[in-house]
């Protein structure tokens, strides 16, 4: 399978945007770690703005910056969102609420609890009616993710956003599924190449070592969310080099993506 | 797009485990539907809950345990499926053999017991709860893949009430685009209080018998079920994927667009993919859930398309509405209806809502049937369409 891409987008820590995070990534600006500030989606209405979730705020995050730097309209991009657990603030809240008399779950808090949640305040906020996909591959989102965004790119010819997120869950859950940090990581994909292409991506099945981070503090990073599991693919790109990276895609293999730089036009 | 063979698929939900119960509990008009109590719902409503398949895993599957994997691990042993599996293992790489399961909760119902076991000083979990095995929303689709023994791309597909129509979609791009060879596909969902209590919030849950398009209709019934399918381009099955459609409403994340225009985009881009016209289609499986919203919406989307005269009909009267697994269960309804020569008429529907003006079914019919729409919407405005045929 091979994609143009067009745009990258996170969200991080100390890592706030593809512009800041690209300066690091290549190794001009040092990494300070620290959690992602507050964020309110510039593409929700005010009302959804001050309502949103902080699942549904770094998804955004992620994916408004990488619309930021694509030629393509955000309504006219299909979109794959890709998350191992999605809300499970949202799962603990509903899951004490009904070990109390009564059992009062908010409907708010159910219509949010949907994996697709995001997926569907992102289609409402942009006005996107193009096919979406929502998908869960545990600590394998990343990958799993990108092989169907890369599918429906090929095989669908859509110009397709991708975006992958999760963050901690609250006490208890967290002693059972410590995702470290709240990330989000966003990639802008097209079928053909347009006048932001800067790179293809080639994707397939591998026995191969996962690639790890370039420095200790990176690799924590890596290894604290599903969604920064694309720290080494995302180095690859900062630094502009072609070259190949292995990412997670079970507990015994994994994605090879090819990345493979061309002359902006 | 090319038509996909279906090789083999089964099918459990509240009227039973495997395709003869379904075929008879359709042709007799009996409703899997039941005011039966489960776990301590204190809910007045009726249940499409699945008997004999709530037993302790086997020791192998341990790890795996909750509700969700025990009704998918049931589901499979039906309609000689497993044998059907054996024979995709005999042809290809285990590696070559992708999985796509949709699901809406996947084993939450096991949190929610975790959660009255919580340490009342530390508020801790039980030992017994692992997250990854149950509750997280992957857990379905890698223990379907680890029970069959199979290592290709494995992925849960969670849009709500559309999530396991989609798997057909995805898994035909994923063996066009050569990452796998053949595919299992499949929905599992299964009964808990998040569901029953969160839809109830909502005022959707009616305590009333499900009855699509009825004028009095009340809401939906809460079913579970667990469906599956071989789709490999290389059989020579009787049932094909002739095509799909995705599409997003972009409206609201809980209402349908009152005009139906997500659902008909849907069902024309699943016409456009599959090279048919609407006179082609002999019957569609409606999304039906029995709510005001949906089958207003839904009976506009049909009428726009195929006019008042489309034979129609939800069989969520029978089996209610089994959320993530929808998709499936429903494609093999459209599959038994095509094999059988068989149009459900509109279970539990009395006096048909007059501002539906869609060919909804107030009677059987026994007809040729060769071509089966499906329609299956979901929350955050994921809608889904598939058309499965008979092969030629």
């Amino acid at each position: 399978m091979s994609v143009w891409l067009e745009s990258v987008g996170i969200a991080a820590p100390g890592l706030i945007s593809w512009n800041a995070a690209r300066e690091v990534l290549r190794g001009t600006q040092p990494y300070a770690r620290s959690d992602v500030p507050p964020y309110a989606p510039s593409l929700l209405p005010p009302n959804e703005r001050r309502r949103a979730t902080p699942t549904v705020r770094i998804a955004f995050q992620a994916a408004e910056d990488a619309v930021q730097g694509s030629s393509i309209a955000a309504a006219e991009l299909a979109t794959v969102f890709a998350s191992s657990d999605a809300d499970l603030n949202i799962i603990h809240r509903i899951s004490h609420a009904l070990t109390q008399t009564p059992r009062l779950v908010s409907p708010t808090d159910f219509h949010n609890s949907v994996h697709n949640a995001a997926a569907g305040y992102w289609s409402i906020a942009v006005g996107a009616r193009a096919p979406s996909s929502t998908i869960s591959a545990y600590d394998f989102s990343f990958a799993a993710g990108l092989a169907e965004a890369c599918t429906l790119v090929e095989i669908e010819q859509l110009n397709t956003l991708l975006v992958a997120f999760d963050l901690p869950p609250p006490q208890p859950l967290y002693a059972k599924r410590p995702i470290a940090c709240t990330a989000g990581v966003a990639l802008v994909l097209t079928p053909t190449r347009t006048a932001k292409s800067f790179a293809q991506l080639s994707c397939a099945p591998s026995r191969e070592s996962i690639t790890t981070a370039s420095t200790p503090a990176l690799e924590e990073l890596r290894r604290g969310n599903p969604a920064t599991a694309a720290l080494p693919l995302l180095e690859k790109i900062a630094v502009g080099l072609s070259g190949r990276v292995v990412l997670p895609r079970s507990d015994d293999a994994g994605l090879a993506v090819e990345v493979s730089f061309v002359e902006a036009r | 797009m090319t038509p996909l063979p279906i090789s083999a698929y089964t099918v459990t939900s509240a009227l039973g485990a495997g395709r003869d119960a379904h075929w008879n509990a359709l042709r007799s008009g009996q409703s899997g539907l039941r005011k039966s109590q489960f776990d301590t719902n204190t809910l007045d409503c009726w249940l499409g809950e699945v008997a004999g398949f709530n037993t302790p895993l086997p020791p192998a599957l341990a790890q795996w345990e909750c509700r969700n994997n025990r009704l998918a691990l049931f589901a499979l042993q039906q309609d000689a499926f497993m044998n059907a599996v054996a024979q995709l293992k005999a042809r290809y790489a285990a590696d070559r053999i992708g999985v796509f399961i949709g699901t809406s909760t996947s084993g939450v119902q096991h949190t929610e017991l975790a959660y009255r076991e919580r340490d009342p000083a530390t508020q801790a979990l039980p030992d017994w709860f692992q997250h990854r095995y149950s509750q997280n929303i992957f857990s379905i689709a890698d223990f379907v893949g680890h029970v069959l023994g199979f290592t290709g791309p494995t992925l849960a597909i969670s849009t709500a009430c559309s999530s396991s129509a989609k798997v057909f979609a995805s898994a035909r791009r994923a063996i066009a685009a050569g990452t796998c060879d053949a595919a299992i596909v499949g929905g599992v969902d299964s009964l808990c209080l998040t569901t029953l209590y969160g839809f109830n919030s909502l005022q959707l849950v009616s305590a009333d018998i499900c009855r699509p398009a009825d004028a009095a209709r009340g809401g939906i019934s809460i079913g579970e079920a667990a469906g599956f399918a071989i789709v490999d381009p290389n059989a020579k099955g009787s049932m094909q994927l002739l095509g799909y459609g995705e599409t997003s409403d972009a409206y609201h994340m809980s209402s349908p667009d009152p005009e139906g225009q997500g659902a008909v985009a849907s069902m024309r881009a699943a016409l456009k993919s599959a090279q048919l016209a609407p006179e082609q289609v002999d019957y569609i499986n409606l999304h039906g859930t029995g709510t005001m919203a949906n089958d207003s919406s839904e009976g506009r989307a049909i009428s726009t398309l195929f006019g008042n005269d489309k034979p129609c009909s939800s069989t969520k009267g029978w089996t209610g509405h089994t959320l993530g697994a929808a998709g499936i269960v429903e494609a093999a309804i459209a599959m038994l209806c095509i094999e059988h020569g068989f149009l459900p008429r509109s279970l539990n529907t009395r006096t048909k809502d007059p501002a539906i003006e869609a060919g909804v079914l107030m009677e059987d019919r026994h007809a040729p049937v060769r071509v089966v729409m499906s329609n299956s919407f979901g929350f955050g405005g994921s809608n889904c369409t598939l058309l499965l045929g008979s092969a030629a």
